[in-house]
């Protein structure tokens, strides 16, 4: 199985909502993440068939599909509220897409449904109805419905996003094992980067409209290429902080440390710090130190998070293991290993590691 | 700023056949930020909408300091509420929004004034202030229906029914915090409904975990966290939740399988032998490549790379168990390790309850 995008642009009342997208997607499951407004639920529809491009194609297997309606393409979607029924039983619900199929008899669709309700963990369940069903019940009965019949491309946008997330947790490996070795493209699509990296697929970053990049998501969170990359794949979100390359050292907010691949002009770049990675004690003698007052910290007994006002007004949140208490008020000293930050330049592309490119290396 | 007292609250939505939620007595204490927290039909929605007045409790009775309000009706209730949608008028611009609540209580203009500003800063919504609402993302307008929440400081309690779920994730992480700072400012009581242990545990000075209708442990969140009084504290609470681990209790050595692992320690008078099961956060798991004691032998069966850390699964006879570890360690999938667990991290749970912890089997006391 094979689908493919081929330049596919989506302008709507003058905004741009897909720019030119190019993709190769193969069976098995590949995720979307980006934030909310990167034009994933868009992305989908257009696969989907629900949704024109203004300019592009989308090919199935080679044969172009762009102009095929939605009725006579292979394809199922699961959106992120769930839908159903309310008329009919689980089962019925379950039963709906085969009973639409050519040449599904009522005992093969009889076998089909208890064994997809099964997956689901939702067997015990067929006689319901859906207002009889607690959410999670109800999203594993629309996913359970999506999957009935055998689809050459499954979409699904955010379906757990609004599930509580010890149902998300449970979901999200229920879902993993059955898509593993799924003959048909799954796009799954999020915004949650543990949802990503727990998933462990090929990973399709898109942003703003683009696609920001595609690849091995835990290889993307420790070396990501861009900012935008590595702004998506951080939750909490990533630390930003002003820098200027001057003569080979990096500064930023009175501290410097060496530029190993930055540009010999001076210039501006964007320092990007993942919380977890910014202490309150020095580490070695080339971390960087920056004062400042302690707004607020928020404990969850695994973690604090504290929160730092520099003196530029600037926000630097720390993540920090453990429980300790702060004083909101006091001054405090964060510090930071360079072999830990990111370097972006002006177009929000990543400068050459500063010093340390084995300081995640790769598994 | 009052006490809020239930006295015997509980309700039934069948006519007394099963509880919602089981009749409890408790106070929620002024000033304080309490959150509620648990899955879907755990009764936490049903305890709001008691707090509220939307619902009269089957039994008991509500207080608001001396004040009994079981049947007083929500508008005469003197509360602030945040729902999980935005809640404005589309029409009116952000200040207008902002100022409504006060405006209808007859507040002086330059009062007014102040205090919308001031929330309005909080919240950064200054440059959208005479923006009209409908003109907004659904995100910033659930801002404005926070602050709406927020604006007046004489309420008796802001209660919010998972006011955050709706807002795009980065932007939940500044307004969690946000909200935080302007409870420690206006010492408001909140009541805060949600099913996201980080939302509750970063947010609360008091977390209440219900299940099916019961309020299994209630604490401070570290308190939660380090030290879970019911299994499902331990499962519902941490991502992802504790390991617990069938093992028999022999003559107070705790054994998995035929490997001693501890001895039961913080036992409430002598703990009979017989099956336990050892409840232990994967942040409290360590590994060893030695077969050091006590070390539980287990064979890694997958590591996902979470970013931030690593997780490491092994099985022992059909035991899984999971264990963080940093980013720099090496475990590959098939490997005999050796699992050990922070001794005064490690609990025993019976039907559900803590009964002990596990003591290293030295001999070595611990606080």
């Amino acid at each position: 199985m094979e689908l493919i995008l081929d330049r596919v642009q989506v302008r709507q009342r003058g905004d741009v909502w897909l720019h030119e997208v190019n993709l190769e997607l193969r069976g098995g499951m590949t995720v979307l993440i980006g934030p909310t407004t990167a034009g994933k639920t868009t992305l989908m529809r257009v696969v989907a068939g629900l949704l024109p491009p203004t300019a592009g194609r989308v090919l199935v297997n080679g044969a172009d599909v762009t102009a095929t309606s939605v009725r006579k393409r292979s394809v199922a979607f699961v959106y992120q509220q769930f839908i159903n029924y309310p008329s009919l039983s689980v089962y019925e619900n379950i039963a709906s897409p085969l009973r639409q199929a050519p040449g599904f008899a009522s005992a093969r669709i009889d076998r089909r449904v208890r064994e997809i309700a099964e997956i689901m963990g939702i067997g015990a369940l067929l006689g319901r109805r859906p207002a009889e069903l607690s959410g999670g019940q109800q999203q594993r009965t629309a996913i359970a419905r999506a999957l009935a019949r055998p689809v050459d491309v499954l979409l699904l946008d955010e379906p757990l996003a609004n599930l509580d997330y010890k149902l998300r947790e449970q979901l999200r490996s229920d879902l993993k094992s059955m898509f593993r070795d799924a003959p048909g493209v799954v796009l799954y699509s999020t915004s949650d980067p543990a949802e990503a990296l727990m998933f462990a697929e090929p990973t399709v970053v898109l942003g703003e409209g683009r696609v920001q990049q595609v690849g091995d998501v835990a290889d993307l969170y420790e070396q990501p290429p861009t900012l935008a990359v590595a702004a998506t794949l951080s939750d909490p979100p990533l630390n930003r902080l002003p820098g200027v390359v001057r003569e080979g050292r990096i500064e930023c907010l009175g501290a410097a440390f060496p530029a190993a691949a930055a540009r010999a002009t001076s210039h501006d770049v964007t320092l990007g710090v993942r919380p977890h990675r910014v202490t309150v004690e020095r580490t070695g003698p080339d971390d960087l130190a920056f004062p400042g007052e302690i707004r607020l910290a928020e404990m969850t007994g695994s973690d604090t998070f504290l929160h730092l006002l520099l003196p530029d007004r600037r926000h630097l949140v720390a993540q920090l293991s453990g429980t300790h208490r702060f004083t909101p008020g006091e001054p405090a000293v964060a510090y930071i290993d360079p072999a830990h930050i990111f370097v972006f330049d002006e177009t929000g592309g990543r400068l050459g590691d500063p010093s340390a490119v084995e300081a995640e290396p790769h598994g | 700023m009052v006490d809020i007292h239930l006295d015997g609250v509980g309700h039934s939505y069948d006519g007394g056949r099963t509880w919602a939620l089981r009749p409890m007595t408790r106070t929620l204490h002024a000033a304080r930020a309490y959150a509620l927290l648990g899955p879907s039909g755990c009764g936490k929605t049903t305890l709001l909408n008691i707090i509220s007045g939307l619902l009269t409790p089957t039994v008991g009775r509500i207080w608001f300091g001396d004040r009994e309000v079981t049947r007083v009706p929500t508008a005469a209730r003197n509360i602030a509420q945040v729902f999980q949608f935005p809640v404005l008028y589309e029409g009116m611009s952000v200040y207008d929004n902002l100022a409504f609540p006060l405006r209808n209580r007859g507040w002086p203009k330059a009062e007014i004034d102040r205090r919308v500003r001031a929330v309005s800063h909080l919240l950064g919504l200054d440059s959208h202030l005479h923006r009209r609402s409908r003109r907004l993302d659904p995100g910033r307008q659930q801002i404005v229906s926070l602050g709406r929440g927020l604006v007046r400081s004489d309420v008796a309690a802001v209660l919010l029914d998972e006011p955050l779920t709706v807002v795009d994730p980065a932007l939940r992480w500044t307004l969690r915090s946000t909200l935080k700072e302007i409870h420690r400012d206006t010492g408001h009581t909140l009541v805060y409904v949600t099913h996201d242990q980080t939302e509750a545990l970063t947010f609360a000075d008091e977390v209440m975990v219900l299940q099916d209708g019961d309020v299994v442990q209630s604490g401070e969140p570290t308190e939660l966290f380090l030290s879970p009084a019911h299994e499902f504290v331990g499962h519902f609470i941490g991502s992802p939740g504790m390991n617990m681990i069938p093992a028999d209790l022999v003559d107070g050595v705790v054994r998995v399988g035929d490997t001693p692992v501890g001895r039961a320690a913080d036992t409430d008078g002598a703990l009979p032998s017989g099956p336990v099961r050892i409840g232990v956060r994967p942040e409290f798991v360590r590994i060893s490549a030695v077969p050091t004691a006590p070390g539980l032998p287990a064979r890694v069966t997958a590591v996902d790379r979470m970013g931030a850390y690593h997780l490491v699964h092994a099985e022992i006879d059909g035991r899984r168990l999971s264990a963080k570890v940093d980013t720099g360690s090496r475990y590959a999938p098939g490997a005999l390790e050796y699992f050990h667990f922070v001794p005064d991290r490690a609990f025993l749970f019976r039907d559900a309850i803590r009964c002990g912890t596990i003591a290293a089997q030295d001999g070595a006391e611990r606080a």
